[in-house]
């Protein structure tokens, strides 16, 4: 299947100091593509070129078959929508506006706002669980329910392409869950989600293609029963384990040994 | 729904309830300002000769249309001028602080106009492109120095600090090496003033400053978009290079505008946006309120300064540092005694 979004031989890095050399990734259309590795491997960097948000000084990040920073900046912001880390929302935001602010590439000067525009935000509150929330001031919530805030302000951008960058940081058990299963819905209904996540096993659970990466380097790619074994995990995080079946859905779990 | 949808054929705009309403009352209060501020003279005219006197009739259509309008309408018009200045600059340093008055660009600009009077003739056409010049290249300069960190945050608003104080400095070096007379106007001049302001002043600066006002309602959407931080504003759609380009130049242009005409009058910038974000319970730092807030301020503040020492009218930079002064203890209370929620 001909992937969309692809990374053709990239090279990236700030200034001087380079990441990631000779990078090449397809996008699975329509899957949920989990980016794995040590910290510092590059992940995220990796993320950032897809979005804009770092130029390779080498190759091309490709959207069908045109390179992503040759499209104008609101049309490719209409098929890949970012979630990056460390947000701060503005002061005294209330959630509806906040999250109305995702519909930002499918408005014009003169026209701020729709029927079509309300439909989206409502829905993408819905979808984020934080409908009930909508009139609360952003600075008053948890930390749990501003993540989901952040979520239903991308979902509102409506981008048939996702990318999350550690989505989950920060958050309980519960909530990291939650978050993970709203991603997994939002593949099942058609969209393509591309998540940096740091738990192993989580990603194991819900990816259907795993990435790993280490030291700027792609060093294994494909669905996790594939992939993930004790050799993959001691070669890229540098911990002795053994893998095992997680008891719950059969994926594999990820159990150090040391 | 708090939220009006404003509509004109497939046009709409959707605007906060209380958001609006504050901006008419700004409005009305401008106008009274400006009302009373041109009834206001050696004696007091009663409002029925204001309304003659505008419409061109009676005795005191001279004094109040020629002398007195262009100086109402130039508070009116330059506080907004100051007030979206300041704005913007909020809204792209993302700190309170980060005004065109406190990072050296009224200093920068007016530099700028000092050097057209004491090296050039000091035509109305060379201050003006001078002071605008110093306000770019302190722009640039500030941008230089900050541009490890990128265009936002504290560290641009430190610089933003030490290079008003250098200018500060400067200035006041020039107008100790100028010649007696133009070191006298220009003292006068540097605290801000619209004093004996007329009609030939302020045209040209009223057209620069309509015309930089419609490029940023152009900007406006896309300038509150880039409040959510770098990174979110390229990826939903914001060309963020070009519109800190633009968005610096209209803050910029606005600020030197004003200096070129009525010298350096600080504070207005600092506090009209913060105050109208506050009335208007609007989320960042809105356009229209600032604006409108700034209006009522040099409005009200140039009045004052009419009638505290009447008959001497003092300058009305004296006034704004002196309501600023007291904003900024407010501010630095408020900010204190609030637990710090950001990085």
């Amino acid at each position: 299947m001909a992937a969309r979004l692809t990374a053709q031989d990239i090279t990236l890095g700030y200034g001087e100091r380079v990441v990631s050399e000779h990078v090449n990734l397809d996008v699975p259309d329509g899957a949920f593509t989990a980016i794995v590795g040590a910290n510092a491997c590059g992940k995220s960097t990796l993320l950032r070129s897809f979005v804009r948000l770092l130029r390779p000084s080498a190759g091309t990040v490709g959207f069908d078959g045109r390179d992503v920073n040759g499209y104008r900046p609101k049309a490719i912001a209409r098929q890949i929508g970012f979630l990056p880390q460390g947000l701060v929302a503005p002061e005294n935001i209330v959630v509806r506006r906040l999250v109305a602010r995702g519909r930002y590439p499918h408005q014009s000067m003169l026209s701020t706002w729709s029927a079509e525009n309300e439909r989206a935000v409502q829905e993408a509150m819905a979808a984020a669980g934080v409908a009930e929330l909508a009139e609360r001031s952003v600075e008053e919530l948890s930390g749990g329910q501003r993540q989901r805030v952040w979520v239903a302000m991308v979902l509102a951008q409506e981008t048939p392409y996702l990318l999350l960058d550690e989505p989950t940081t920060f958050l309980d058990i519960t909530h990291q869950y939650q978050l993970l299963k709203l991603f997994a819905r939002l593949r099942d209904e058609g969209r393509t989600i591309i998540a940096v996540l740091h738990d192993i096993n989580q990603a194991c659970r819900f990816a259907d293609h795993v990435v790993a990466m280490k030291a700027g380097r792609v060093v294994a790619e494909g669905a996790p029963a594939d992939i993930v074994d004790a050799e993959l995990i001691e070669e890229v995080f540098d911990l002795p384990c053994v893998v095992v079946p997680d008891p719950v859905t059969g994926t594999p779990m990820v159990v150090p040994t040391a | 729904m708090n939220a009006v949808v404003l509509r004109a054929g497939s046009r709409s705009v959707r605007i906060e309830r209380r958001t609006l309403l504050i901006s008419l009352s700004l409005a009305g209060v401008a106008l009274a300002l400006a009302f009373l501020g041109l009834s206001h003279g050696p004696s007091w005219s009663a409002p029925s000769e204001v309304f003659a006197a505008l419409a061109g009739h009676g005795d005191s259509a001279l004094v109040i249309r020629e002398w007195r309008l262009p100086r109402v309408a130039a508070a009116l018009v330059f506080g907004a001028a100051l007030g979206l200045a300041g704005a913007i600059f909020q809204n792209l340093t993302r700190n309170p602080l980060g005004s065109p008055d406190i990072i050296g660009l009224d200093a920068g600009a007016y530099t700028g106009a000092l050097v057209a009077i004491t090296l050039l003739n000091g035509t109305s056409a060379q201050l003006a492109t001078s002071s605008v010049l110093g306000g770019l290249l302190t722009a640039a300069a500030i941008y230089l120095l900050s541009l490890d960190s990128g265009l936002s945050g504290l560290r641009l608003v430190v610089i933003g600090i030490a290079m008003n104080a250098i200018l500060t400095a400067v200035n006041s070096w020039i107008v100790l090496r100028a010649e007696l007379d133009v070191a006298i106007a220009a003292t006068g001049w540097s605290a801000g003033s619209l004093n004996g302001v007329d009609w030939d002043e302020v045209r040209l600066p009223f057209l620069v400053i309509g015309v930089l006002a419609l490029l940023l309602v152009t900007l406006s959407q896309a300038m509150h978009q880039a409040a959510l931080g770098d990174e979110l504003a390229v990826t939903s759609g914001v060309g963020l290079g070009r519109l800190r380009l633009l968005i610096v130049l209209v803050g910029v242009g606005c600020t030197a505008t004003v200096t070129a005409v009525a010298g350096p009058i600080v504070f207005i910038a600092l506090a009209a946006p913060q105050i109208g974000r506050r009335l208007a319970g609007a989320a960042g730092v809105p356009l229209v309120p600032a604006a409108l807030t700034g209006a009522v301020l040099l409005t009200a503040a140039d009045l004052i300064a009419q009638l505290l020492l009447a008959p001497v009218a003092l300058p009305v930079g004296v006034v704004t540092t002196a309501i600023g002064g007291c904003y900024l203890i407010w501010l630095l209370f408020k900010e204190v005694r609030r637990p710090w929620q950001r990085a």
